[in-house]
């Protein structure tokens, strides 16, 4: 009977996840982006919860690896480089345009490798220490982001990269198919499927891809080795666990989410600057992580679609209710958000200090300071 | 040769800076073991009410001497600001004493988000000129030059570290300090009140944070509500550098900072021929921190601590 009984769950939960961007895009396509952008911080919640969740390393510079991937994309499908290099304009009249077959395990490779880079390091280190040390990496790659358009110009600095090229997928240039590009609309019949639906799509796609591998992580040896890093490293390395290997794993398998989510987030803004990832990313998602219950895969999903979602709603709701001429100026619907975001962090943690929906088990250290 | 030392001045200036605000991080990481992120809100909001202080002062008496009017203005924001450190602490740490250890950092990220958002909400967001109220008549040393607010900072850091070091190893309230950072159940067992130690020590790190706002606005004639974030993020790697809990090595590692960054920027372009320009400046921080920290897990002058999971 019980078993039944998750079987419709989830397929009722899969049917509504089908159907929302429809109903969405019948609302506006504004509605849309905002479930799109929600599942891309889906994307680098699940990622950092392995880092953090599972295996307890504090992370507060993750936002880099978003940015990896991001700026590979960006160079990979937008005229930049040829642009900027006469040897590469020889060699790649046309550009690069990238297929997304290999955009996706790239990024996630590029964005390993540089995870297992900065992890290297930080090994010896703990708690605060890390967590510093690994902010410090992500605002150096912010900084090198905003200043490598000299001597040699390869991310065209504070302007960014534009015109990156839209998904394409399904595209055989040898069967003369010309594939479905994503950044177009999609007429089936008389019905217009809007290109922000598409992405929504391909996007929850690879959540639910994300979604099965971390959870076979959790269940697997290696996501039992980092749950006893996390609970005792010392125990743990008695036992026989190669910490410094698995906790370079974790930080190489997060990496990768935060990578493809990177890439992902180029293709469908068709277009990156060193902005779009500042510290203040990096700790917004640490904290979709922590409010809604770290470690805990339906914890971590609520809390960034949370945090992610719902400040642009109430960025509506106060544009409709004309907030900022009842207040004056002084309040604008993206002060409103930042208040409400920071309130949230403050109020949920105050009444629930492990996250909205946590962990039934836990190990101790998630449930006790330890002294 | 005079390059070096005007970078070096100005090193020592930035550190003295970095070095104060690192002090009121480094005694709550020492007492309750938690990263304040506010910190630097702190600093903005005690920098913020000096200045509409001063602003109001200089319209309603404006016969008052400038050193006078930054001293009362200095004293009533710290009032202000050490209350606001106070309530912090009782609402948003206080209740998650033994919570998750993320939870009371999660609540730290957010406080220093809504204080940020209220300063922009209250005070608008523009810069705001901050005016000299101390002779500018700079001094010449060697070449190189140093102003009046220049050397009040160096100055107020060297008086803050003593005034400090007094308090944390011969006062009772410093015992306490230290017998609740050891263990705050065996302290409460011999009579020292926890909660009262640690609103003291947050009631102390606001005045530093205050006393380093004021000079830091007096040192760049600015103030504006994001004003906190980066001497903030810059005071906490120092403070880890020094070997975070430890009062000297947050002075230490402060002043080592300010001068890395200052003779860092100022070399790098003629180091590099050119290539690399002094907007790298706030990598240096970062890059220096890591190499200390491979090399020494526990800072510079940190004790070695076998478990800070």
């Amino acid at each position: 009977m019980e078993k039944h009984k998750k079987t419709l769950l989830i397929v009722v939960a899969a049917v509504a996840l089908l159907v929302l961007p429809l109903g969405l895009q019948w609302m506006g396509n504004f509605w849309v982006r905002i479930a799109d952008i929600a599942l891309l911080y889906v994307l680098l919640a699940l990622g950092l919860n392995i880092v953090v969740g599972y295996a307890g390393l504090l992370d507060l510079g993750f936002v880099a690896f978003f940015a990896i991937g991001a700026y590979m994309y960006a160079l990979m499908a937008s005229p930049h480089l040829s642009n900027t290099f006469a040897w590469f304009a020889q060699t790649f009249p046309e550009g690069l345009h990238t297929s997304i077959w290999l955009v996706v395990p790239l990024g996630a490779l590029i964005a390993g490798i540089f995870g297992a880079i900065l992890g290297a390091p930080t090994l010896k280190l703990r708690g605060d220490y890390l967590a510093i040390v690994t902010l410090g990496f992500g605002e150096i790659i912010r900084v090198f982001l905003n200043n490598l358009d000299h001597p040699v110009n390869l991310t065209n600095g504070p302007k960014g990269l534009g015109q990156i090229d839209s998904i394409t997928l399904l595209k055989f240039d040898a069967f003369g198919i010309p594939g479905l590009n994503l950044g177009r609309f999609l007429d089936i019949g008389d019905f217009r499927v809007s290109s922000v639906t598409l992405y929504y799509y391909l996007f929850l796609a690879l959540v639910v891809l994300s979604v099965v591998i971390c959870h076979r992580l959790e269940l697997s040896r290696i996501g039992r080795a980092w749950m006893a890093i996390r609970e005792d490293e010392i125990a743990a390395k008695a036992m026989g666990i190669n910490t410094r290997n698995m906790k370079l794993l974790a930080f190489a398998m997060g990496a990768t989410f935060g990578g493809v989510s990177g890439a992902m987030f180029a293709a469908f803004q068709g277009f990156v600057s060193p902005e779009s990832f500042s510290l203040m990313e990096s700790i917004m998602i640490v904290a979709m992580v922590v409010l809604g219950g770290i470690g805990y895969l339906p914890g971590v999903i609520l809390g960034a679609v949370l945090l992610s979602a719902l400040p642009e709603v109430l960025r509506w709701v106060s544009g409709v209710l004309d907030l900022q001429a009842a207040t004056g100026g002084r309040l604008d619907p993206a002060i409103l958000r930042q208040l409400l975001i920071a309130l949230a962090m403050i109020v949920v943690m105050l009444m629930r200090p492990r996250g909205l929906w946590p962990a039934p088990e836990h190990g101790k250290s998630l449930q006790q300071v330890k002294r | 040769m005079e390059i070096l030392l005007q970078q070096i001045i100005n090193g020592l200036v930035l550190g003295s800076m970095y070095a104060l605000i690192a002090l009121g991080y480094t005694m709550v990481y020492g007492v309750i073991n938690l990263i304040n992120f506010a910190h630097g809100e702190v600093l903005m909001v005690g920098a913020l009410t000096s200045w509409s202080i001063i602003v109001t002062m200089q319209e309603s008496m404006p016969g008052l001497p400038g050193w006078l009017l930054l001293l009362l203005a200095t004293l009533i924001a710290c009032v202000v600001a050490a209350a606001l450190n106070f309530s912090i602490e009782k609402i948003a740490y206080r209740p998650l004493r033994n919570s998750p250890r993320l939870a009371p950092l999660i609540t730290a990220i957010g406080m220093s988000l809504l204080l940020q958002t209220l300063a922009m909400i209250v005070f608008k967001p523009n810069y705001k000129p901050f005016p000299t109220l101390l002779p500018v008549k700079p001094f010449e040393v060697g070449g190189a030059v140093i102003t009046t607010t220049q050397i009040m900072i160096l100055a107020l850091t060297a008086i803050s570290l003593g005034v400090l070091t007094y308090l944390v190893n011969y006062t009772r309230l410093g015992r306490a300090m230290r017998a609740t950072a050891e263990n705050p159940k065996v302290a409460a067992l011999m009579g020292v009140k926890p909660d009262m130690v640690i609103s003291a020590t947050f009631i102390i790190g606001a005045v530093l944070a205050t006393i380093a706002g004021v000079m830091y606005a007096s040192n760049y004639g600015t103030v504006q509500h994001t004003m906190g974030f980066l001497p903030g993020l810059k005071a906490f790697t120092a403070a880890v550098f020094g070997g975070i809990g430890n009062l000297a090595g947050a002075v230490v590692g402060g002043i080592l900072l300010g001068l890395i960054e200052a003779i860092g920027s100022g070399y790098i372009g003629v180091l590099t021929g050119g290539v690399l320009g002094s907007h790298y400046a706030d990598i240096f921080a970062f890059i220096v921190l890591i190499a200390v920290l491979t090399l020494r897990p526990s800072g510079l002058l940190g004790e070695r601590v076998a478990d800070r999971a």
